[in-house]
């Protein structure tokens, strides 16, 4: 077989060893489009992702997934809120003009314009302050330890260019003339140039001959193309008219590896998949039990997790390549603790005496939101998740939908309309602070945290841990902070944690490329021959 | 005749407004939009405020009378997805699903119509009986299995063609076509067919049960008798004679090439309309949906308008009758 499935997957090589660099055309597609060429229009993995071969930051992680300066050479952390970025000298955009430190304050600024989906990284800079062209200070309101992390995805756009095609502030959903030019056209200072763009249909391009950094790929041009359908993606990979298509369906693992000349190329992503249940209205939404929730019962949420085998879903549903999960967070998160990653053994028959003792010796009924359309395998994990259930009397009614459904209906807007529910989470910031403050602390406080806390539940000491690891700056505080907030909801059951589950790319075996764990394709390490 | 076009365009309006009312009050059931427009980091108050910023929260006839306002000169709003106009998108991708459908549709009429005099005269020839057997297959098989083999047999297995996309286009002013280059015109092959294996199978199935019909009536007898050379009473007489039904499935047809270009655009990731509106329904993209539906409505009726045109044009019948009736 020649599946293979890296252990701990920053990067991943394949194929033959690299050719001497000619001019190569490299052709990739994904299931959906870049939403915009704009580096402040969506906050969204693809799209930035697609974005940094255009636009740098002042940070960017290496192929090892390492943090190292990129449009800063050095930064530190002169007091507690002040945050030093020396600028590479030397570095031009893509229109020739020069990058200097009035471009880094010119983006901040543009992150909290009204179209920006960015504006949670515009939040985190209190002020900027330009030392001289080349030096720039970012305060924070508060001590932030890791404020670099959270800059990664955020791009710098040259001020002249923004100015001279009116598109100062970020593309707005809503329409209008401001921003739109940005929206389809690029300027960025990194690796490729964009040659040209149609939405939704094609966009090229092609290697910026004047780039600061050396590139370690070979790749000269690269064509990238939506292609919606599943069959049609992986045709058009086996067919050798794309070099590098994803994601590929996991059960058509066996046919690349059947066709010459491309191979399926899976590892570990840093998206956790997890159920979780509504444990803050006094009855649920969707049960056959009335005036009481039974998810309030520790001992039930227990029972539901012993109930759960993760490797029969692991085995069955995902071609043995999810990684069983103890925590919210997956080994590449920054503060994932591998001691704390246990999880409860398989046990139908100790969940059964939990439900007993909690007062429910038949089970009881309670409806399941799932989508079907955002995660691998994510209907059929919810199925199996149901029928094991079904094991120890808890009749689970599946409401699969796609997820513009599913979302419209578990989420905030909706007021968190789920008892029982499947979600999967990648930090945006790959730091454990991130899900801590988003999925496990208290919702709808002063605080404004566990937005997508779906099921309400609750530990105030959650709260202060989050207050307090977003300002500690001594990294093995932090790390016990942090371990201990994990320790909270994983001995209370806050959410049942799944796994992480598998990236699935499907490359042809001429190429060499480094496969992300956020799933991301980074054009400079791509090697073709 | 002036009156009669004018009468159509006013009613197309009224048709128009109805599918575009219909197609909002479903827009509530396709999901949020909202989620599709932002990361998972963004607040809930920006995302409060980009739903109210787009106007998602007023009443339903609000929302609907802003779209019908705005449509009617001829404005369709902006893309959540793409963030750009709709009317832009739209002229984008319009070439591509038009070149397809034409193509499809001379595929249709020119194989499909021979092949139906031909098994309607030579009713139990082999070749007839081939070709009836064939016709099932098209009738029977989903349009996307049929995409999905014909990738499989000349994409993958004998990779002839190119499996998805409209290849290299040239663009003429604001059209793009595919017609002037070796890799659009072979991108055009599986699509083209794809589509227009139903319409084929369906025009020959029309032509040859028309043309069985006609042959028996006494007009063709007293053409034999009179001695007319075998062609002349085959196509001259009985043909023109079975087109009326013929042109008004196929120009209802032409309408459904067009609207359910949908499936094979998207088995083909072809650039077109029906593309673009698959893509919106995922994103729940309401201005690009609503745009479409109306689009799509207006050909339908400009289609029909048409082939009551050709009704004239083909049937004398219809000149005399309209003559008598107005006196003359």
């Amino acid at each position: 077989m020649k599946l293979r499935i890296t252990a701990f997957a920053a990067m991943a090589a394949i194929g033959l060893a690299a050719a001497p660099a000619k001019a190569e055309t490299f052709k990739w597609a994904f299931q959906g489009d870049v939403q915009t060429m704009d580096p402040h229009g969506l906050f969204e993995t693809m799209t930035l992702g697609f974005q940094r071969n255009i636009y740098e930051g002042l940070v960017i992680r290496n192929e090892k997934m390492e943090m190292v300066g990129a449009l800063a050479e050095s930064y530190k952390n002169i007091e507690p809120t002040v945050w030093r970025f020396n600028l590479r000298k030397g570095v031009k955009f893509h229109d020739g003009s020069d990058f200097e430190a009035d471009d880094v304050a010119f983006s901040v600024k543009r992150l909290s314009s009204e179209g920006s989906d960015m504006k949670v990284v515009a939040n985190l800079i209190k002020a900027t302050k330009i030392i001289d062209n080349h030096t720039i200070d970012i305060i924070t309101a508060a001590p932030n330890p890791i404020l670099p992390l959270q800059l990664e995805i955020f791009y710098i756009m040259d001020k002249q260019w923004a100015e001279k095609h009116k598109a100062v502030e970020a593309t707005n959903v809503k329409g209008g003339d401001e921003g739109n030019y940005a929206n389809l056209n690029a300027n960025g200072t990194g690796p490729f140039k964009l040659k040209s763009r149609q939405s939704g249909v094609k966009t090229e391009l092609e290697i910026n001959s004047n780039y600061w950094g050396k590139v370690k790929g070979n790749i000269k041009k690269a064509v990238f193309t939506p292609i919606a359908q599943d069959a049609t993606r992986v045709a058009a990979l086996i067919s050798g008219n794309v070099d590098m298509a994803y994601p590929v369906p996991v059960q058509d693992w066996k046919r690349l590896d059947d066709a010459k000349g491309v191979m399926p190329l899976a590892g570990p992503e840093a998206r956790t998949i997890f159920l979780g249940f509504d444990q803050l209205r006094d009855e649920l939404l969707y049960s056959n039990i009335k005036g009481k929730n039974p998810f309030k019962d520790l001992r039930v949420r227990q029972a539901f997790i012993k109930a759960i085998g993760v490797e029969a879903i692991k085995k069955k549903v995902m071609r043995g390549a999810s990684v069983p999960a103890g925590l919210l967070v997956a080994p590449q998160i920054n503060g994932y603790s591998a001691a704390l990653n246990d999880r409860p053994s398989y046990d139908p028959k100790a969940a059964k005496k939990l439900l007993a003792d909690a007062g429910y010796p038949n089970g009881f009924e309670v409806t399941m939101d799932c989508p079907n359309d955002r995660y691998v395998n994510d209907e059929r994990i919810c199925q199996a998740a149901a029928s094991m259930l079904a094991k120890i009397g808890v009749k689970v009614t599946l409401l699969a939908q796609t997820k513009s459904k599913y979302f419209g209906k578990v989420l905030a807007q909706n007021n968190y309309d789920t008892s029982f529910f499947l979600l999967g989470w990648t930090p945006s910031t790959f730091d454990s602070h991130n899900p801590i403050s988003a999925l496990m602390a208290c919702r709808g406080g002063a605080d404004k945290l566990g937005a997508f806390n779906l099921g309400g539940y609750c530990n105030p000491r959650i709260n202060e841990l989050a207050a307090l690891i977003q300002s500690e700056t001594n990294q093995t505080k932090r790390q016990s902070m942090i371990d201990e907030a994990f320790k909270i909801h994983k001995d209370e059951v806050g959410h049942i944690p799944l796994h992480q589950q598998p990236l699935s790319w499907g490359v042809s075996e001429k190429v060499k490329l480094v496969q992300r764990p956020d799933n991301v394709l980074d054009l400079r390490y791509i090697n073709k021959n | 005749m002036f009156t009669f076009i004018l009468k159509r365009l006013l009613q197309s309006v009224v048709v128009m407004l109805t599918v575009a009312l219909i197609a909002f009050s479903l827009f509530r059931y396709v999901g949020d939009p909202i989620n599709n427009m932002v990361g998972q980091d963004t607040s809930l108050e920006e995302r409060a405020e980009l739903r109210e910023r787009l106007g998602l929260n007023d009443p339903f006839f609000l929302q609907f009378y802003r779209f019908a306002a705005d449509a009617s000169v001829g404005e369709f709003g902006f893309s959540y997805q793409h963030r750009r106009p709709v009317k832009e998108l739209i002229a984008e991708r319009l070439p591509a699903t038009l070149e397809l459908a034409l193509v499809s549709a001379i595929l249709a009429l020119a194989i499909g119509i021979p092949m139906g005099v031909y098994t309607a005269l030579r009713r139990n020839g082999f070749l007839s009986r081939t070709f009836m057997t064939i016709s099932l297959i098209g009738v029977s098989l989903p349009t996307f299995l049929i995409g999905i083999l014909l990738i499989l047999l000349f994409g993958v297995i004998l990779r002839w063609l190119p499996t998805f996309g409209r290849g290299d286009i040239i663009e003429i002013g604001w059209w793009s076509t595919g017609f002037l280059t070796a890799s659009g015109l072979k991108s055009l092959i599986m699509p083209s067919i794809t589509l227009a294996l139903f319409q084929m199978t369906l025009i020959m199935r029309l032509v040859r049960a028309e043309m069985l019909e006609v042959l028996r009536a006494d007009f063709v007898k007293f053409a034999r008798a009179r001695g007319l050379p075998t062609r002349s009473v085959h196509f001259r007489h009985a043909l023109k004679n079975t087109l009326v039904p013929v042109i008004t499935i196929t120009g209802l047809q032409l309408g459904s090439i067009i609207a359910f270009a949908i499936i094979t655009e998207s088995v083909f990731q072809w650039p077109g309309m029906g593309l673009l509106f698959i893509q919106a329904i995922g994103e729940v993209d309401i201005p690009v949906m609503a745009a479409y539906l109306v689009l799509i409505a207006f050909f339908f009726v400009v289609i029909n308008m048409v082939v009551d045109i050709l009704y004239f044009v083909v049937d004398p019948r219809l000149r005399i009758d309209k003559a008598l009736a107005n006196g003359q």
